[in-house]
């Protein structure tokens, strides 16, 4: 037996060593820089940190904010009014930009066209002149506008060449600019979701704070009412609704007629989301400790439970205004809703309406993009927002 | 489980009542109702004759009662000029614009519009379930990236711009109309096979348009619920004990994994039903739709309400089931325990 033991022990004896340095008996509790500034660092802090790792949702809100910049600056982006028609260019297709003419660099130009009408198929033809050199002109002077209906302008970010004419995306039939109408529509159809939200929002909060933090009887109503709402299809109330809308009120009433309807209709998916909250929230141990120090209802809502899904609240209703903007232009495409002089992309694509029209003149359909684009941006902010909100998990 | 049918059967009934009280105030929200207004409209004209037999029809349909009993009298429970005559006792109301009972107006385009609801759902079912489940199965292939993008696009794509497109695109590239219900030569023939070929061949595009964006959310869904269960340990032991993989996936994931998804093709019915409002307006299908788009714009009451209605019966029932269907697959639910999401 011993004998076993001698034939086993090493031949290299490991010498006794020592560290020098102090021992730190924490050190497994010890914090690495980066770990402690993630947990110094406050719920929105981390929201936006792991937000910021979401790349599609990122970029998709740089998309936003480039669409969002043609609300309040939408009279120095497009180069014509809205509503300024020329009689001259009824129907004319999109002119492609150019950058050298004949061989040698001009810079961005359009062709003049000229139009002939088509006495057979009663159409408007036409032709590049490719003569007529025209120069996109940048930072000049250009049609007059009243700058937010205050004052009187005439600067726009880029304008035809003197006398010539510049239409991008082509015109309708009153020779009215698509891409000005865009520009232009994009202040409507992108506000229409803010403020229907804001509506959404409000309801919500009232009822779903009722129902979950009162409970009993008022909650069981509540209940009923938010499962009925959703089971009834939006759209065609919404035309009910909106076919209510006196014809005698101006756009500006029309406006936020349609967004409380938008936001009428939406609050229930909202309401049922804070009432939820709120219930799991009232049970959490530092809402009871509140309770127990003596806080009353009002400071225990807006203090302890309010910041504990407001986050929730901002992700839901990012990913409800999509619907609201496609619930305007389905209106205002049905001739329900927005109507000229106010213009929307709904209200650009209702000259679209007519199918034998748009496969001759196939650039009405041009609102279709900004839409599907804007739609799809608001998805990814969403989907980005709501991975966020729950930053701990 | 007949327990559960009667229940769920009863709690339809207050629904419903709510449902036609709110219709019912939503369509009489425009000043003045049809008849005050052709009333106006001839005494403008200065024109006295007509006048007093619109006045006489005012009284026929009650609309110079006060707005709660006008209610109970449209749905039958309050008796109006002709006794209890509503909508429960099969009396579905008077189109001004039409003169012509409802029933004779929207009549046609009922079944029509059933159909393509139906068809639809079918449609959201069958294509998202083997997607779903191969998305979910080989997670991070070119298939799946594939499919998630058209997911996205197609939830981003609202229905009735994607109606437009289609229409542009087949009109363009294949000089094919594929609005309307069926060929030109076809209406006011007799049926025959020819022409019920036709009318399906219309109805593809049609619920293809409305149940994309819906196929997209429900193939989102199936997949984060399937996911959600592969990576459970069960599957793992399943797996150990050396269960072939089709038959691990069908035998137990695949089945947590489908109640989720049948309860949201329920909620995903009144998205649904909107589609194909709008959808059949622009593609010009004689369902109500088109229907319920000039009812609106001419104020005329009893139509728009009745369709309004009609569509919201149309969603109860497709919810109603889908509840069943559930209620089959999962016996928590038909036992009246809490259900499991």
């Amino acid at each position: 037996m011993s004998q076993d033991l001698k034939d086993q022990t090493p031949a290299r004896v490991v010498e006794h060593y020592v560290d020098p340095t102090p021992f730190n008996p924490a050190v497994a509790e010890d914090l690495t820089p980066e770990q402690e500034r993630y947990y110094q660092a406050s719920q929105w802090k981390i929201m936006w940190w792991k937000f910021k790792r979401h790349k599609p949702a990122v970029w998709s809100a740089y998309i936003l904010l480039i669409f969002y910049l043609c609300v309040p600056f939408a009279e120095v982006i497009a180069p014509y009014d809205a509503n300024s028609r020329n009689a001259d260019y009824l129907y004319a297709p999109p002119q492609r930009v150019h950058l050298f003419h004949e061989g040698s660099f001009v810079g961005p130009f359009v062709y003049g066209m000229s139009s002939e009408i088509d006495l057979e198929t009663v159409q408007w033809v036409f032709t590049e002149d490719r003569s007529d050199v025209q120069r996109i002109r940048f930072f000049c002077r250009g049609e007059e506008y009243k700058f937010w209906g205050l004052f009187d302008a005439d600067f726009h970010l880029f304008c035809p060449a003197e006398g010539g004419a510049l239409y991008l995306l082509g015109t309708d039939r009153l020779g009215r600019d698509q891409l000005s109408g865009l520009v232009y529509g994009a202040r409507l159809s992108l506000t229409v979701g803010l403020v229907g939200v804001t509506i959404s929002i409000v309801l919500g909060l009232f009822f779903g704070g009722i129902a979950g933090y009162f409970g009993g009887i008022l909650d069981n109503l509540i209940q009923r009412l938010i499962e009925i709402m959703r089971s009834l299809p939006e759209l065609p109330l919404w035309m009910a609704l909106s076919a209510a809308l006196p014809v005698t009120w101006g756009p500006v009433s029309i406006y936020f007629g349609l967004t409380i309807i938008l936001g009428l209709l939406d609050w229930p998916g909202l309401a049922r989301a804070v009432r939820s909250k709120l219930l799991s929230l009232r049970e959490e141990e530092y809402a009871k400790a509140a309770v127990l120090m003596g806080a009353k209802p009002q400071r225990v809502i807006t203090r302890h439970l309010l910041p504990g899904f407001t986050s929730h609240i901002i992700a839901s209703a990012t990913l409800s205004i999509p619907a609201m903007i496609l619930g305007e232009t389905a209106l205002s495409f049905l001739n329900l809703g927005l109507r000229r002089p106010a213009v929307s992309w709904g209200v650009l694509l209702n000259e679209a309406q007519d199918i034998t029209i748009v496969t001759i003149y196939p650039w009405l359909m041009a609102p279709v993009i900004p839409i599907i684009i804007v739609v799809l941006a608001f998805n990814f902010l969403g989907d980005g927002l709501r991975d966020a909100a729950d930053p701990y998990k | 489980m007949l327990y559960y049918i009667l229940r769920r059967l009863l709690l339809m009934i207050p629904t419903l009542l709510v449902i036609s009280l709110l219709i019912f105030f939503i369509i009489e929200l425009p000043t003045g109702d049809y008849i005050t207004n052709q009333i106006a409209a001839l005494r403008a004209i200065g024109e006295e004759a007509s006048i007093a037999k619109l006045e006489f029809l005012r009284k026929e349909f009650s609309l110079d009662k006060p707005f709660f009993e006008r209610y109970l009298i449209w749905i039958g429970l309050w008796p109006g000029p002709h006794g209890l005559d509503g909508l429960i006792q099969g009396n579905w109301g008077w189109s001004f614009e039409f003169d012509k009972p409802v029933e004779q107006v929207v009549g046609p385009t009922l079944p029509l519009t059933i159909v393509l609801n139906f068809a639809t759902i079918l449609f959201v079912y069958i294509v998202s379930f083997p997607i779903g489940i191969y998305s979910a199965t080989r997670q991070y292939s070119w298939g799946d990236y594939g499919f998630t993008l058209l997911g996205y696009i197609g939830l981003a794509t609202p229905n009735f711009l994607l109606a437009l497109l289609l229409l542009y695109g087949f009109n363009r590239w294949f000089g094919m109309s594929i609005g309307g219900l069926m060929d030109p030569q076809y209406i006011d023939q007799p049926w025959s096979v020819d022409k019920m070929l036709s009318v399906l061949a219309h109805l593809i595009v049609p619920t293809i348009v409305i149940g994309t964006s819906g196929t997209a959310a429900m193939i989102r869904r199936l997949r984060a619920n399937l996911l959600d269960e592969l990576h459970k340990q069960y599957v793992t032991t399943g797996r150990a004990k050396g269960l072939k993989e089709n038959q691990l996936l069908v035998k137990y994931p695949l089945r947590m994994a489908i109640n989720p998804f049948i309860a949201d093709i329920g909620n995903l019915i009144p998205s649904l039903v909107s589609g194909s409002v709008i959808v059949s307006v622009v593609m010009s299908l004689p369902t109500v739709g088109p229907v319920l788009l000039s009812a609106l714009q001419s104020q005329d009451q009893f139509l728009s309400g009745f369709i309004l209605l009609f569509v919201a019966v149309l969603t109860l029932i497709g919810m109603l089931i889908s509840d069943l269907l559930l209620a089959v697959l999962d016996p928590r639910i038909r036992l009246g325990g809490r259900a499991a999401s």
